[in-house]
């Protein structure tokens, strides 16, 4: 069922590609002008907080929603029309989907019977073992833990060999303990079966410790892409700054430009590479995460060339073992967050304690200044 | 089905009064369940168990010699049983063959009916809670009454006639009224509802991702509708065509008044025995007859279709 026959030549090596989809449902737009290119092999997650399309995106590419506009291609061919059971796509539900009248074994199996394979059985047996359920094929889905159920769901779309493999927050419904577990496995097995996969999260920690390559979702559009580290250390928008771990973002405005661009924020004036900064002119944000930032006490002096802010004074202090975090409040600033590693010990420090702190320009990193400061802060860890 | 359930229940209680001091409050539960019981446990006694005796014991009576109409003594005739039989298998086998057909029918008719106001209208609870007050709307109406306009639909005078004369299905001189054709109808069309609602209350709780799951791994709509639809409503179905089926069985209202003396059923038989002849005993030893077959299609049916285990 090839609705059309036309193959993309420059995209001939992408395995999956999207172009400029749209998803519009009665009252709001799910996804806006979507356009995304996810290499063949790779572990490529969708992460973003609820309601930000990622698994209507998802869903599209699966077949099971239409894109209002736009093109989704698979190893080159235009797959926008195909029904999903002409799609070389399967998916790990959130809810699993397993079916209850099956064994195990028959839920594995469901696929390549469909396509009539011959050893089908076989098959389905060597998935489960890769899984490590071999022993409880014969057992029904509401026989086994969530945990099994997750693994024979994933068995279930592995032993197709799709193109592309989509997971629509499969871990959700998992305790923390196994959901760190089962994030170890999945790299493990994607690693071993080379496949193709797209996960969707909300989870950032699940997101960074899997993928390869992480899109930021918000809103219907992708506010960033790229290696985790990238997108940790160099975030582009205030929401990539706060939805991936936290940022102190510092209103200000350049006073002097160059390499180092100078910046006045509250007063003080630090500095910030021109090539890690959106904008080098006008108002900007200054952004630099919690760990970076060091506490310096009265009698101390920082390393030279660093920013410093001085006039911080501590409101809390909260011990977690490895590290220390500070909240600072510097004047006309606000709060700041500063985690200390206790790789030396603890810090004498106490809450009402004035201090400066310190940290190297080069993680600093500069945001449009007209961008919302809370943009994507979360509540606590989801 | 819910029978097994409770008993399960029931064995799982059972072993939990060890004593100490757990025992007390489960004698006080297990004591307030018997209580609630027990209004329904008593109408059931009197008005079903003892009769059933009373029926069970009249079927074995005997004709007193020389005594007037309608006058037997007790006794244990079981050749009351084989003379029943004997005489009325014709009306037996016609009662459950027609049965038979209108479950069929009623199944075809009533599972996209199901489907429709369970799958296709969910999230739409306007439209849904229309179409079922639909199904449950001829329950407004005499049962005799709407099998009586039957009569007018299926008159020689009306279109359904004319229609199927014009498209030649019917001979120039064929008719409906009076024949087996208009009783299965009649039966198909009263029990109908029967067939929906719990095909309907069953499709209505399945979760409809397995169906999208089914298309992601490569089965069409016909094929999914094959391997996962239709297997996981089996208990509606099992339900629905027996409670279709068994009352269609002993019904005596749609061949009495849609069909002819060749389209008698047992239903018919048992109520001219009881109220016309009253030949008690013969009346009796049928309605047993019916009973027991009825029980035992209905354990071999259930048993059949295996639907213990997606319960």
């Amino acid at each position: 069922m090839s609705a059309s026959a036309s193959t993309r030549p420059d995209e001939s090596g992408a395995d999956l590609v999207l172009e400029h989809v749209t998803k519009e449902f009665a009252t709001f737009t799910a996804v806006d002008d979507l356009s995304l290119t996810i290499p063949q092999g790779s572990f490529f997650a969708l992460l973003g907080p609820s309601g930000c399309g990622k698994t209507t995106t998802l869903r599209m590419v699966a077949g099971l929603e239409s894109p209002t506009a736009g093109t989704i291609w698979i190893n080159g061919k235009d797959v926008t029309d195909t029904k999903p059971y002409n799609r070389p796509v399967n998916t790990v539900f959130q809810s699993y989907a397993l079916f209850p009248h099956l064994s195990v074994l028959e839920n594995v199996a469901f696929g390549l019977r469909r396509k009539k394979v011959a050893d089908a059985r076989e098959k389905a047996q060597q998935f489960l073992d890769l899984v490590e359920l071999g022993h409880l094929a014969e057992r029904r889905p509401a026989q086994l833990s969530g945990g099994q159920q997750q693994r024979v769901a994933l068995a279930r779309a592995l032993v197709n060999n799709p193109a592309v493999l989509l997971l629509d927050e499969p871990l959700g419904a998992l305790d923390l303990k196994l959901r760190r577990q089962m994030q170890v496995e999945l790299k493990r097995i994607q690693t071993e079966v080379g496949l193709t996969f797209v996960h969707v999260t909300h989870d950032q920690e699940e997101a960074m410790t899997m993928a390869d390559t992480v899109a930021v979702m918000n809103a219907g559009k992708i506010e960033q892409m790229g290696r985790p580290e990238d997108l940790y250390e160099l975030p582009r928008t205030a929401f990539v700054a706060n939805f991936l771990g936290q940022s102190n973002l510092l209103p200000g405005s350049v006073v002097d430009s160059g390499e180092l661009v100078g910046v006045d924020v509250g007063g003080a004036r630090v500095q910030l590479p021109a090539d890690r900064a959106v904008s080098t002119s006008g108002k900007v944000l200054v952004g630099v995460r919690p760990e970076k930032l060091h506490l310096v006490a009265p009698g101390e002096e920082p390393q030279a060339g660093w920013n410093v802010l001085p006039d911080a004074v501590l409101t809390d202090v909260s011990f977690t073992g490895v590290s220390t975090q500070f909240r600072a409040e510097v004047p006309g600033l606000g709060t700041l967050s500063v985690f200390e590693q206790n790789s030396r010990g603890s810090r004498a420090a106490a809450a009402g304690d004035t201090v400066r702190l310190a940290w190297d320009p080069a993680y600093t990193f500069g945001l449009d200044g007209d961008e919302d400061v809370d943009d994507g802060v979360t509540d606590g860890d989801e | 089905m819910s029978i097994a359930a409770a008993l399960s229940t029931e064995a799982s209680a059972g072993p939990v009064g060890g004593g100490g001091a757990q025992a007390q409050p489960v004698r006080k539960a297990r004591l307030g369940a018997y209580l609630l019981l027990a209004p329904g446990m008593v109408y059931l006694f009197v008005f079903f168990v003892l009769p059933i005796f009373a029926l069970l014991a009249t079927s074995l009576y005997v004709k007193t010699p020389g005594a007037e109409l309608g006058v037997y003594d007790p006794a244990f005739r079981w050749q009351n049983y084989l003379e029943s039989l004997g005489a009325y298998y014709p009306e037996i086998l016609r009662s459950f063959g027609y049965a038979l057909v209108a479950t069929v029918a009623a199944l075809v008719i009533g599972y996209p009916m199901a489907y429709v106001i369970a799958i296709r209208a969910r999230g739409k609870p306007l439209l849904q809670g229309l179409l079922l007050v639909l199904v449950i709307a001829p329950f407004f109406t005499s049962f005799i009454l709407r099998t009586i306009a039957w009569k007018q639909i299926l008159a020689d005078e009306a279109w359904v006639v004319a229609g199927m004369k014009f498209l030649g299905i019917l001979p120039p001189d064929g008719r409906l009224t009076a024949t087996a054709f208009a009783v299965v109808c009649g039966l198909t069309y009263n029990f109908l509802p029967f067939m929906v609602l719990p095909i309907y209350a069953n499709l209505e709780r399945m979760d409809t991702r397995l169906v999208e799951a089914g298309g992601d791994l490569y089965a069409n709509g016909p094929t999914t509708f094959a391997r996962i639809t239709l297997p996981l409503s089996m208990p509606g179905i099992v339900a629905g065509t027996l409670l279709t089926f068994i009352p269609a069985s002993g019904d005596y209202v749609n061949s009495s008044l849609l069909g002819n003396n060749a389209t008698t059923m047992i239903g018919q038989a048992i109520d001219r025995r009881f109220l016309v002849t009253l030949d008690y005993p013969t009346a009796a030893s049928l309605s047993a007859i019916l009973m027991i077959i009825i029980l035992v299609l209905v354990m071999v049916y259930v048993r059949r279709a295996g639907t213990e285990e997606l319960l």
